[in-house]
C-alpha cells in the first residue's frame, strides 16, 4: 500500500489542479446543498420565532446570510476557476502582473459599503431590544440564576419586588411561599410577601415583558431560542431586558454561559399562557 | 536604514550548548516547532474525547476508564472531565500551536535568513522565550494531574467560576496551575516580540528596505508587534486573578456572591473586567494566530504561481489594518455580557470594517493565482486550502460580527463552527504549507510528495466534513460546551450530526497519521535537498542547505530587488533572486 502511494499515486499530478478545482467547487456546491437540506429539516434550523422582534432579527439574518452566501460562493468558484485555469504548462511564463490598483479601491468601496451597510442596519433590532425602556405596564419578572437552577420572581398584586440580600440566601427551603428563600428575600419587607418565586417561567402572551436578570454565583445565560433571546446572567450585575411573546406554548430555556460541572442540566421551562390563565396561575401561587 | 554591526561567534560544540540551550535561532525555531507539534498531538486527542461524550453521552469506555480513573467513573466520561478536556484542548491548541508553530517556529528560523541577519537581535533573550515556553507547557499538562482535577473554566477562564475555588470540580489547584502557565506564556511571548520586532527593525542586510522584506516576514512583524501590546494586557488579567483566588483580592469578584449557599467575602470587583482585559488580549490573539499564516501563504503562492504578488503594498497594509482594527473590537464577544448596549454597537460596526481588509487579501491571492502557472507542490495545495478554509470560517463574521445577530447565535456550536474553520483550520492549514514548504531547508531534506498529496486531500474534506456541520447545530440553537445536549428537547433532533461530526473527525485525525509517517521518514530517509528546491527567490534560498551556523558566510546577502520577481518578461530564468 505504502509503495502504492509513493510511487503510483504520482500520475495524478498532472492533473492536480483540475482535480483541486473539482474538489473546491464539490465542496462549495455540497456546502450550499447541506444548508439548504438542514432548512427543511425539523429541528435543524430555527425554532419557530415567538416573540415580537424575532421577525425583524431573523430577516436581518436571511439579508446577512444572502451576503455570506454570495461571499463564500463567489470566491471558492473564482479560487476554483483559478486553479482550473492556470496550471504550469511545460516551460511557459506566467503574466507578470504587479497588482491594479484601481481594482483594489473598487473593491475597498464595495466591501466597506456593503459591510457596514449590515452592521448598521442590524442595530435597529438591537436598538428596540436594549436601548428602549420597556413600556411602564410591562410585566415584570425577576430572573436569578444559580448553579445549576433558574429562579423565576414576579412582584405579585403590590407590583414591587420585595428587597433581598445574600446574607438572608437559604437554598435549603425554595418552595414557592418560603422566605427568605433561595433569593434572600427580606421577610421583614412587606412587599415581599406576595412575592411568587418558582422554577418555571410563566407569562402572559402578547403582553410586554420586563426581565431583570441576576445571578448568584457565577456568570449564567438566560436563552430562549424561540424567543431570538439571550442575555449574561452577572454576579453583582442587574441586567434588564424586555421583549413581547406572540405564542402560547411550552418552551425550553437553556444556560447559554458555561457556569461549572452540570452547565448543561441547567434547564428550565418558559410557559406562555393567555392573559386569564396568566391571572389564575397568579393567584393560585400567591404565597397564602 | 539603521547600520546595524552583527557581531561573529564561533559555533557551539558540546550537545547541550548546540542542541538544548542553544541561542541559534534555528535551532530554537526547531525546538518551537517540535513543542507545538507534541502539544497539537495532545490537542488532537483532547478533541477526540470531546467528540465521543458528544456523540455517545450515555456510552460506556472501559478501556478509557483504565487509563483515566476519575474523568470516566464506571466507564462514562464524566461531565467534569469533557468540560476539563474542553478548556484544555482550546488552551493548547490556542496558546501551544497556533502562536508557537507559525510565530516562534517558522519565524525564529526564516525571519533572520529572509532579512539577511546572522541571528536575531537578542540570541539569550531568544533562548529564554523558548524555555519560558517550554515550561509554560509542563506547568499547563501538569495541571491535568493535580488533585482536583484540570481546570474547567473554558480558554476564556470567565470569573467568578474561574476566581472561586468552591464552585466546582477543577477550580483548585488545576486553575491556578493554568493561569501560571498562562502568565509563563505571556513573558515569553512579549520576550520573544521584543526580539521579532527589533531584528525586522534593525538587522535587515544591504537594501533589504521593508518593501523588499518578504509577506512572511510582514507577518511575523505584526504578529510581534500585536503580541508586544496583547500580552502585558493578559498577563496583568492573570495576575490579578491568581490573586483573587489565593489573596482575596476580589478585582473580578463582586459584592454579595454566593456559592452554594456559602458568602463569598471580599467583593467589590467586576467580572466584566476580566472580559474586557481577557479579550483586549483575546481578539488581537486571532491575528496573532492567523497572520502568520496569512504571510506564509503569499509567500507560498507567489512561488508557485511564478508570479509576483498582486498588489504586494495593499497586502501589507491590509495586514497592519487588520492588525490595527484587532484591537478595537473585542467588544465583540461581549455583546451579551451585559456591556453597555451602545458601546456594542461602535465594536460591532468596527467589527465589520475588518471585513474590508480581508476581502483585499482574499483577492490579492486569487489576483496572484490569476494568470499564473501554478505548480501543486504539497505547500501549494495546503496554501490554496488556506485561502478556501480563510473565505469559509471568515464569511460567517458577518453574523457574528452583528449585535442583533450575535443574540442569537453567542455561545452556539455556530461561534465553534466559524472560529475553527478561520482561526483553528486556516492557520493549521497556514503551518502544514510552511512546513512542507520549509522542510528542505530547515531538516535538508525533502518530504515525499504523494503522501504530502494524499494527506492533503483527506484534511481537506475532512475539515469541511466537521466543521460545516457546526453551523447547523448553532442555527438550531446548540450552545457550547454542553457535555450532554439530550436533555433539551429542541436539541434531540440534532444527534444524528453529533455523530457524523464524531465519524468526520476520527477519520480526518487519522489521516494526520499520514502527516506522521511522512514527517519522521523524511527527517531521516528523505530526499536530499538542493539549496533551491523549489526555484524560490528570497534569501532562505541564497543560503546553503544544510544552512551553515550564523547563515550566510563571509559576507551578508546584498538585496536587488522585490521579493516575488517572478516570470519576469526578459530574464534568464523565471525567477529571480533578491540577492542576485
Amino acid at each position: 500500500m505504502f509503495e502504492f502511494i509513493l510511487h503510483r499515486s504520482s500520475f495524478l499530478l498532472p492533473n492536480m489542479g483540475r482535480l483541486l478545482a473539482i474538489l473546491i467547487w464539490l465542496i462549495t456546491a455540497g456546502t450550499i446543498a447541506f444548508f439548504a437540506w438542514a432548512k427543511t429539516k425539523s429541528g435543524w434550523w430555527f425554532p419557530e420565532a415567538i416573540s415580537t422582534h424575532a421577525a425583524a432579527m431573523d430577516s436581518q439574518f436571511k439579508i446577512t446570510w444572502i451576503v455570506v452566501g454570495l461571499a463564500f460562493f463567489g470566491a471558492q468558484v473564482a479560487l476554483g476557476y483559478a486553479v482550473w485555469k492556470f496550471r504550469a504548462k511545460g516551460n511557459e511564463r506566467a503574466s507578470y502582473n504587479e497588482g491594479n490598483t484601481r481594482m483594489e479601491i473598487v473593491l475597498v468601496a464595495i466591501t466597506a459599503v456593503v459591510f457596514i451597510t449590515l452592521a448598521v442596519t442590524g442595530q435597529r433590532v438591537w436598538a428596540g431590544l436594549h436601548l428602549n425602556q420597556a413600556p411602564p405596564d410591562a410585566v415584570q419578572v425577576e430572573v436569578t440564576g444559580q448553579q445549576f437552577n433558574w429562579y423565576f420572581r414576579h412582584p405579585g398584586a403590590d407590583a414591587r419586588f420585595g428587597s433581598t440580600s445574600p446574607k438572608l440566601y437559604n437554598d435549603a427551603d425554595n418552595t414557592a411561599g418560603a422566605r427568605p428563600g433561595p433569593l434572600g428575600i427580606d421577610p421583614k419587607d412587606p412587599s415581599g410577601a406576595d412575592d411568587i418565586v418558582g422554577q418555571t417561567l410563566v407569562i402572559p402572551v402578547n403582553r410586554p415583558i420586563s426581565l431583570t436578570l441576576r445571578a448568584k454565583d457565577v456568570t449564567h445565560d438566560f436563552f430562549v431560542p424561540a424567543l431570538r433571546l439571550k442575555q449574561d446572567a452577572v454576579p453583582g450585575l442587574k441586567i434588564n431586558l424586555h421583549f413581547t411573546a406572540t405564542k402560547e406554548g411550552r418552551y425550553e430555556v437553556a444556560c447559554a454561559e458555561l457556569c461549572g460541572q452540570l452547565h448543561h442540566q441547567m434547564r428550565a421551562y418558559m410557559r406562555v399562557v393567555s392573559q386569564a390563565e396568566f391571572d389564575k396561575w397568579l393567584s393560585e401561587n400567591a404565597p397564602k | 536604514m539603521a547600520e546595524h554591526i552583527q557581531t561573529s561567534h564561533a559555533a557551539p560544540k558540546g550537545f547541550i550548548r548546540k542542541y538544548i540551550f542553544s541561542t541559534d535561532h534555528k535551532v530554537i525555531g526547531i525546538q518551537y516547532f517540535f513543542l507545538a507539534l507534541t502539544a497539537a498531538l495532545v490537542g488532537l486527542v483532547m478533541s477526540l474525547l470531546i467528540r465521543l461524550r458528544l456523540a455517545w453521552p450515555a456510552s460506556r469506555w472501559p478501556m478509557l476508564e483504565a487509563i483515566f480513573p476519575d474523568g470516566f467513573k464506571d466507564g462514562l466520561m464524566q461531565p467534569e472531565f469533557y468540560l476539563a478536556m474542553v478548556t484544555m484542548h482550546g488552551t493548547i491548541m490556542v496558546f501551544m500551536v497556533l502562536t508557537t508553530a507559525p510565530q516562534s517556529g517558522f519565524g525564529n528560523y526564516f525571519l533572520p535568513i529572509q532579512i539577511g541577519a546572522r541571528d536575531m537581535a537578542f540570541p539569550v533573550l531568544n533562548m529564554l522565550s523558548f524555555w519560558i515556553t517550554f515550561l509554560s507547557f509542563v506547568v499547563l499538562i501538569a495541571a491535568l494531574f493535580v488533585v482536583g482535577g484540570a481546570p474547567l473554566g473554558g480558554w476564556t477562564f470567565y470569573p467568578t467560576l474561574s476566581a472561586i475555588p468552591s464552585t466546582g470540580p477543577g477550580q483548585a489547584l488545576g486553575a491556578d496551575l493554568w493561569i501560571v502557565s498562562i502568565a509563563l506564556f505571556c513573558v515569553a511571548s512579549l520576550l520573544g516580540a521584543l526580539n521579532f520586532i527589533t531584528t525586522t527593525l534593525n538587522m535587515r542586510t544591504h537594501g533589504m528596505t521593508l518593501m523588499r522584506m518578504p509577506l512572511s516576514c510582514w507577518g511575523w512583524f505584526t504578529t510581534a508587534v500585536i503580541a508586544l501590546l496583547a500580552f502585558p494586557v493578559l498577563l496583568a488579567a492573570g495576575i490579578l486573578l491568581l490573586l483573587d483566588r489565593n489573596a482575596g483580592t476580589g478585582f473580578f469578584i463582586p459584592s454579595g456572591v454566593s456559592v452554594s449557599g456559602n458568602l463569598i467575602p471580599g467583593g467589590g470587583g467586576s467580572t466584566l473586567l476580566w472580559q474586557h482585559l481577557f479579550w483586549f488580549f483575546g481578539h488581537p490573539e486571532v491575528y496573532i494566530a492567523i497572520l502568520p499564516g496569512m504571510g506564509a501563504t503569499s509567500h507560498i503562492l507567489a512561488t508557485f504561481a511564478r508570479k509576483p504578488i498582486f498588489g504586494h503594498k495593499a497586502m501589507v497594509v491590509a495586514m497592519f489594518a487588520i492588525g490595527l482594527l484587532g484591537f478595537l473590537v473585542w467588544g465583540h464577544h461581549m455583546f451579551i455580557s451585559g456591556m453597555n448596549p451602545k458601546v456594542a454597537i461602535a465594536f460591532s460596526v468596527l467589527t465589520l470594517v475588518i471585513g474590508v481588509p480581508s476581502a483585499v487579501k482574499t483577492f490579492n491571492w486569487l489576483g496572484t493565482l490569476w494568470g499564473g502557472r501554478i505548480r501543486f507542490t504539497t505547500p501549494m495545495l495546503f496554501a490554496i486550502g488556506f485561502v478556501s478554509l480563510f473565505v469559509a470560517g471568515g464569511v460567517t463574521g458577518l453574523v457574528l460580527g452583528q449585535t442583533a445577530l450575535d443574540v442569537v447565535f453567542h455561545d452556539t456550536h455556530f461561534v465553534t463552527g466559524h472560529f475553527h474553520l478561520i482561526m483553528g483550520v486556516a492557520a493549521i492549514f497556514g503551518i502544514f504549507a510552511a512546513t512542507y514548504y520549509w522542510f528542505p531547508k530547515m531538516f535538508a531534506r525533502t518530504m515525499n510528495e504523494p503522501l504530502g498529496k494524499v494527506h492533503f486531500w483527506l484534511t481537506f474534506v475532512g475539515v469541511y466534513a466537521i466543521f460545516i456541520p457546526f453551523h447547523i447545530l448553532g442555527i438550531a440553537g446548540h450552545p457550547r460546551r454542553y457535555a450532554d445536549s439530550t436533555g433539551y428537547e429542541f436539541l434531540r433532533a440534532l444527534d444524528p450530526l453529533h455523530v457524523f461530526i464524531t465519524i468526520a473527525a476520527f477519520a480526518t485525525a487519522a489521516a494526520q497519521l499520514v502527516f506522521l509517517i511522512n514527517f519522521f521518514w523524511s527527517l531521516f530517509k528523505g530526499k536530499r535537498a538542493s539549496d533551491n528546491p523549489w526555484e524560490a527567490t528570497t534569501l532562505e534560498w541564497s543560503t546553503p542547505t544544510p544552512v551553515p551556523h550564523e547563515n550566510f558566510g563571509e559576507l551578508l546577502p546584498i538585496v536587488h530587488r522585490m521579493p516575488y520577481e517572478y516570470s519576469v518578461p526578459g530574464a534568464e530564468k523565471d525567477y529571480l533572486m533578491q540577492a542576485e
